[in-house]
């Protein structure tokens, strides 16, 4: 919309080859400028620059709808990605939702890549099974997927479906697997992919993960800005989910937290935490910073502590703050109590990581071959 | 006042001076056709120079009933309609006591916080609460929310809208015939039909929609409350030069503040947060700038104390700076003290 050309606007003819003139060929071009600016540069009348203004921006805007029209229109594309874990569903009203961007964040090794696994074999499968029978695009930066392990889930979970001839081939078959080595590479890849996305195959889009883009940044030597190529993918992304409706699931990683990290406001005056001091070896924080914390729509916090792994809903629109213990299982991830448990206040962001074993140690158990391919 | 403070293009204004015109009584006098043949301008060009003019020197001779300024209303006038002016509640009960009320209509208020705080949630509450009947103490009005981030949830604002006709009902059981009309109405899907929704994808389209608001507002004249959720993002990503930005931005408020006293409705801004380096460390502070801060008519800020959500009213000009805490419930923002039967507390 913002590309829209403005001597497509009905502008009268006179006034649209004044703008044109000046190069001011765009709404983006056009809308930039305060109105005295634009007086000045096209050397016109300010009734006939707010009129002109006033045309372009009603062409510009896009139309609205109420919100019992945006209601309608979910319950009837379903809106959401079930994760098959009933308490997760339910806190997230149906799963993963479309058109929005939901991140993963959790240290290594803790099971975002397995979930992702399993959400691209739920995103394949037939809608008869509950799935949404659709291609799924996985951008894997830090080479992690592993198809075997993928296939593997799928027969823990869905054993009957995974034994059938050739149904196996068929969902590995809609998982495209692109490895992008750089940033220009990722976003070529975003741009091919807006037009498949628009031909209505593709219903899941993962990018695993999203915090390798910015090593790649700082290995070349830029220093990320606010206007850093990282910052424009990410931007993309999130327009990339809004037009095609489909969710898109972003894996972050963690980076130690400083205590300079714990930021106030001016008006709260200085605090001297002591109690933090203790909590700040294994106190984690999400990469990214705090732009991209507010870009995303939906935030599941994955964080070990107490001898226990556990999904947080972190950050919602429609969720109310709480955990759910997990483990990895041959079959993937499986909540062990589906009610969840409240978590009370600011403890809902923090990401811990204490008290459990790596979990590279427990993939070694699962080398054996799976049992269609003896 | 000069001639070069009339609006007016660049080359007329030069041609004018060049002409010996430098001052406003010089062309009292002139005829349209004698000024065109001046200037060597087209008959209608000059028209229209002189109309700037008159309309210039009669804005300030005109008398009106305060004698002073045209267009002014005496302090005590303004008293009266204030004190007539309804409120919008925020749901929560101390944070509309600090208030004085709850958020006000023919003013700008800017709500931030950090991410997961609840800024949304208040938006949509405050879209719901507006539409409450004027029977029950409501505004009666239309919502329009204006999203850039993606983050309004058709099926949170049915929760939300539920959650508030739940208490409307449980607080006014009466089953009066005048309130028996306006049951009728408290129905959810009415709440959401009531909320204009538009989706924005870049800062051009943000600048469209709120250009185009006049009209919009004009043919619908029942809407009360203007949101917009946030106005930060897309200027924080995809914007270079800054002090253009700056500049685009007080445009943008200075319309919004007209829009508000125009059809005496409330806008409220939510604003993400960002670090600055003051006294020494980092602190947090609102988005978009020094300049963008005294833009707003109120700013309320939403942080964690300690585990509870509070509201600090860090600027107002008519109620003192104060902090008050609130809930995020399965039906929206709530106060602590609230003890409904079925509240679910978050």
């Amino acid at each position: 919309m913002a590309n829209k050309l403005i001597n497509q606007m009905g502008l009268p003819p006179s006034l649209s080859h004044v703008f044109s003139a000046r190069n001011i060929l765009t709404a983006k071009d056009a809308l930039s400028l305060p109105e005295i600016d634009l007086m000045a540069l096209l050397d016109i009348d300010i009734d006939l620059v707010r009129a002109a203004v006033a045309r372009i921006s009603e062409a510009t805007c896009p139309p609205f709808q109420t919100g019992l029209a945006l209601l309608e229109e979910k319950m009837k594309s379903g809106g959401h990605l079930s994760t098959f874990l009933p308490g997760l569903d339910i806190a997230l009203c149906g799963g993963i939702p479309f058109g929005a961007l939901t991140e993963l964040v959790g240290p290594s090794g803790i099971g975002k890549t397995q979930f992702c696994l399993k959400l691209a074999l739920l995103a394949a499968l037939p809608e008869c099974y509950g799935g949404l029978n659709g291609q799924v695009i996985y951008i894997d930066t830090e080479s992690k997927f592993s198809s075997r392990r993928m296939i593997e889930i799928g027969e823990g979970s869905f054993p009957q479906i995974f034994r059938l001839q050739g149904l196996a081939q068929k969902m590995a078959g809609r998982i495209i697997v692109t490895r992008p080595t750089s940033i220009s590479e990722f976003n070529d890849s975003l741009q091919q992919m807006k037009l498949t996305l628009l031909q209505n195959e593709v219903k899941l889009l993962i990018v695993d993960s999203i915090a390798a883009l910015v090593s790649w940044d700082n290995e070349k030597g830029i220093i990320s800005s606010r206007q850093s190529p990282v910052r424009g993918s990410l931007s993309f992304l999130k327009s990339i989910a809004e037009f095609s409706q489909v969710p898109v699931v972003v894996t972050n990683q963690v980076r130690s937290h400083s205590n300079d990290d714990t930021f106030h406001y001016i008006f709260q005056g200085h605090r001297k935490d002591t109690s933090n001091s203790e909590r700040s070896e294994s106190h984690l924080t999400a990469a990214l910073g705090i732009q991209w914390a507010h870009a995303v729509t939906i935030r599941l916090i994955f964080e070990a502590h107490s001898g226990h792994r556990f999904i947080k809903v972190a950050k919602s629109p429609i969720s109310p703050p709480v955990a759910f213990p997990f483990v990895v299982e041959s079959s993937g991830i499986t909540l062990l109590n589906q009610e969840g448990i409240s978590v009370a206040g600011s403890e809902i962001n923090a990401i811990r990581c204490q008290g459990w074993k790596s979990f590279s140690g427990i993939i070694q158990q699962w080398n054996q071959l799976p049992s269609f391919m003896q | 006042m000069e001639i070069s403070n009339l609006p007016i293009s660049p080359s007329i204004r030069s041609k004018l001076l060049s002409k010996g015109y430098t001052s406003l009584s010089s062309l009292s006098s002139i005829s349209p056709s004698f000024l065109a043949q001046e200037l060597s301008v087209k008959l209608e060009e000059a028209v229209e120079v002189l109309r700037a003019v008159s309309d210039t020197t009669t804005s300030k001779s005109a008398h009106t009933p305060n004698g002073i300024i045209p267009g002014a209303v005496t302090a005590w006038d303004m008293l009266s309609e204030e004190q007539m002016q309804r409120h919008i509640s925020t749901g929560c009960e101390d944070l509309d006591a600090i208030l004085g009320g709850g958020i006000h209509c023919k003013e700008v208020t800017e709500v931030g916080g950090v991410p997961g705080i609840g800024k949304t949630q208040l938006g949509i509450q405050l879209a719901v609460n507006v539409q409450i009947p004027v029977e029950y103490g409501g505004l009666g009005g239309k919502a329009v929310y204006i999203d850039t981030e993606g983050s309004f949830m058709a099926e949170r604002a049915y929760q939300i809208a539920e959650g508030c006709i739940y208490d409307i009902l449980d607080k006014f059981p009466s089953n009066s015939r005048e309130f028996l009309s306006c049951k009728e109405r408290l129905q959810v899907n009415n709440f959401l039909a009531g909320i204009f929704y538009f989706r924005i994808c870049s800062y051009t389209e943000q600048i469209a929609v709120i250009n185009y608001l006049e009209n919009f507002l004009t043919e619908h004249g029942d809407v009360k409350l203007v949101i917009i959720d946030s106005v930060t993002f897309h200027f924080r990503q995809d914007f270079d030069d800054l002090a253009q930005r700056t500049r685009v931005l007080g445009g943008l408020s200075l319309r919004l503040m007209k829009l508000s006293k125009m059809f005496n409705l409330a806008v409220v801004l939510l604003n993400q947060v960002t670090t600055k380096f003051t006294d020494g460390s980092f602190q947090l502070t609102l988005a978009l700038g020094d300049s963008w801060s005294h833009s707003c008519t109120n700013r309320i800020i939403l942080h964690w104390n300690g585990n509870e959500r509070c509201a600090y009213i860090e600027k107002s000009p008519s109620v003192p700076s104060a902090s008050a805490p609130y809930l995020v419930t399965g039906k929206g923002i709530r106060g602590i003290n609230s003890n409904f039967k079925r509240a679910r507390i978050m």
